[in-house]
């Protein structure tokens, strides 16, 4: 289901899926760039699958907001993110266009770290749900003794 | 026919301000923020997001708070609201086998690979009121997570041909926001209107099939309940990325068996899945689903409600019913004043005729 490994697709879902405020605290200054689409909130409908591997049916929407934007290089970036904040949209569409300049080598590092941070927020959030792992015993009846 | 009336402008926004004060309660108490309602309110926000059909935290938190805590209101504002937004597309289906599980649980299995995890759950819980619960509380415990894949129980199952098989289907989904309900329904379509429809009559028709109204003897082969990454496919980039990340729960039930003297008996599916954390709705709906593939299966329809389509899709919504059933408080004066004066004639014809009857 998942496409091949790709850098970009890695980064755009890193983006994503970072809280807005972490991301710009990780990058609080945006260089100068134009819109080529301004941030829009709509909905994308999720589907689910019948019976988990079956045919696909929609399960309910969720809030997503996207932009598109150009550096003065004339590098475009698109971001598509979870919510409704539009500065998040566009900080991730900049950063997608970033990426794909020599700037890739600044940004790499503050990247990691925000993977960093959503890897240990799961990370505990199994380490918890490890520790109410269980073992169930059935008990020998009275009257099979 | 109804017919509209005007007026009374004055009076409603008077009406309206007192709800806002209402609303606020208490000046002398803090406003309660939208974060603590998304924070310690999370069970109802998650059923404000499952039944407003709309995956947003924060929106369904605002919600609750706009509707003093009215649940059916609160769906009511976010589906509004959805109305409001363009549809940028559809996801990729969910790959619900790859979740990051907070639980999962097997009522057939006790060992089952990857094993038995409680979670943050209820059960077990004495259910006696904590008059002292403390502010600030001791961390959860910690274990090394074991990295095995979490397989499906009915996979197990399935394996073996115990189970009825999924066939791989990648039909496009029907979808009842864009297109009205049209019967007979297929299961994709009556999956949608469950996941949205209302917990409250979900659990009354799940549990009537258990007392014999439509009984199809079901076990929870597995409830899950844990984080997916939602994937779409951006047509300007030509490929899919993730786009966020949702909470689920997910119910598999092993279900009496189908089978004849050419084709084994195998148990067959009922599924559930519904966002956010909700694992009674999510029971429910599997119980809801199987009763309704009665005709699929070959089985007999006894009458019972849950086995309707018609009648469990028509009545799920709790949006289209609380609608219809409110609507009749407000003022219908000339539609009432004609049944009005319908019965002053009838009356006063059975006078006349019983007047002439006595002459």
């Amino acid at each position: 289901m998942s496409a091949p490994p790709d850098p970009r697709r890695d980064w755009l879902s890193l983006m994503a899926r970072s809280a807005p405020e972490r991301l710009a605290e990780v990058l609080p200054d945006l260089p100068a760039h134009a819109l080529l689409r301004a941030p829009e909130t709509g909905t994308v409908m999720v589907q689910g699958r019948v019976s988990a591997t079956g045919a696909p049916f929609n399960l309910g929407e969720m809030t997503v907001t996207r932009c598109a934007i150009r550096l003065d290089c004339g590098t475009v970036g698109h971001g598509h993110v979870q919510g409704r904040s539009h500065a998040h949209a566009r900080r991730a569409a900049v950063v997608d266009a970033l990426m794909q300049t020599d700037e890739a080598p600044r940004l790499t590092p503050l990247l990691e770290g925000l993977r960093t941070t959503a890897q240990a927020a799961r990370d505990l959030r199994a380490a918890k749900a490890a520790a109410t792992r269980v073992e169930f015993f059935t008990l020998q009846r009275g009257e099979d003794a | 026919m109804y017919v509209a009336v005007k007026g009374g402008e004055r009076a409603i926004d008077n009406a309206h301000a007192w709800l806002a004060e209402e609303r606020r309660g208490d000046p002398d108490l803090p406003l309660m923020s939208v974060a603590q309602i998304r924070a310690q309110m999370t069970l109802a926000v998650n059923r404000v997001m499952a039944e407003g059909s709309l995956y947003d935290p924060d929106l369904a938190a605002l919600a609750i708070r706009q509707a003093r805590g009215d649940l059916i209101e609160a769906v009511f504002l976010i589906r509004a609201y959805r109305t409001t937004l363009p549809r940028l597309g559809a996801s990729v289906p969910l790959d619900t086998g790859a979740m990051a599980v907070d639980r999962r649980v097997s009522a057939t299995f006790k060992d089952l690979p990857g094993g038995q995890v409680l979670g943050p759950t209820f059960d077990y819980t004495h259910r006696l009121l904590d008059f002292a619960e403390a502010a600030a509380v001791d961390p959860a415990p910690l274990a090394q997570p074991d990295p095995a894949p979490l397989p499906h129980v009915t996979q197990i199952l399935d394996r073996d041909g115990l189970i009825e098989p999924i066939a791989p289907d990648d039909s496009p989904a029907p979808d009842l926001t864009r297109e009205p309900l049209e019967l007979p329904a297929c299961r994709a379509l009556r999956l949608q209107a469950l996941a949205r429809g209302d917990e409250g009559f979900l659990l009354s028709l799940a549990y009537s099939t258990q007392r014999g109204y439509g009984r199809t003897h079901a076990f929870v082969g597995e409830l899950r309940i844990g984080r997916v990454a939602v994937e779409m496919e951006i047509p300007e980039l030509g490929f899919s990325i993730e786009i966020g990340e949702i909470e689920l729960t997910e119910c598999e039930t092993v279900n009496q068996f189908k089978g004849s003297r050419l084709e084994p008996a195998q148990f067959t599916r009922g599924y559930g899945l519904v966002p956010g954390q909700s694992e009674r709705k999510a029971i429910a709906m599997s119980l809801v689903d199987r009763a309704l593939r009665w005709q699929e299966l070959g089985e007999d329809f006894t009458g019972a409600p849950a086995q309707d389509a018609e009648f469990v899709l028509s009545h799920c919504d709790n949006i289209q019913a609380t609608g219809f059933l409110e609507h009749i408080k407000l003022p219908h004066y000339v539609d009432f004043q004609a049944e009005l004066e319908l019965v002053r004639r009838l009356r006063a014809d059975a006078h006349t005729a019983l007047q002439e009857a006595a002459e």
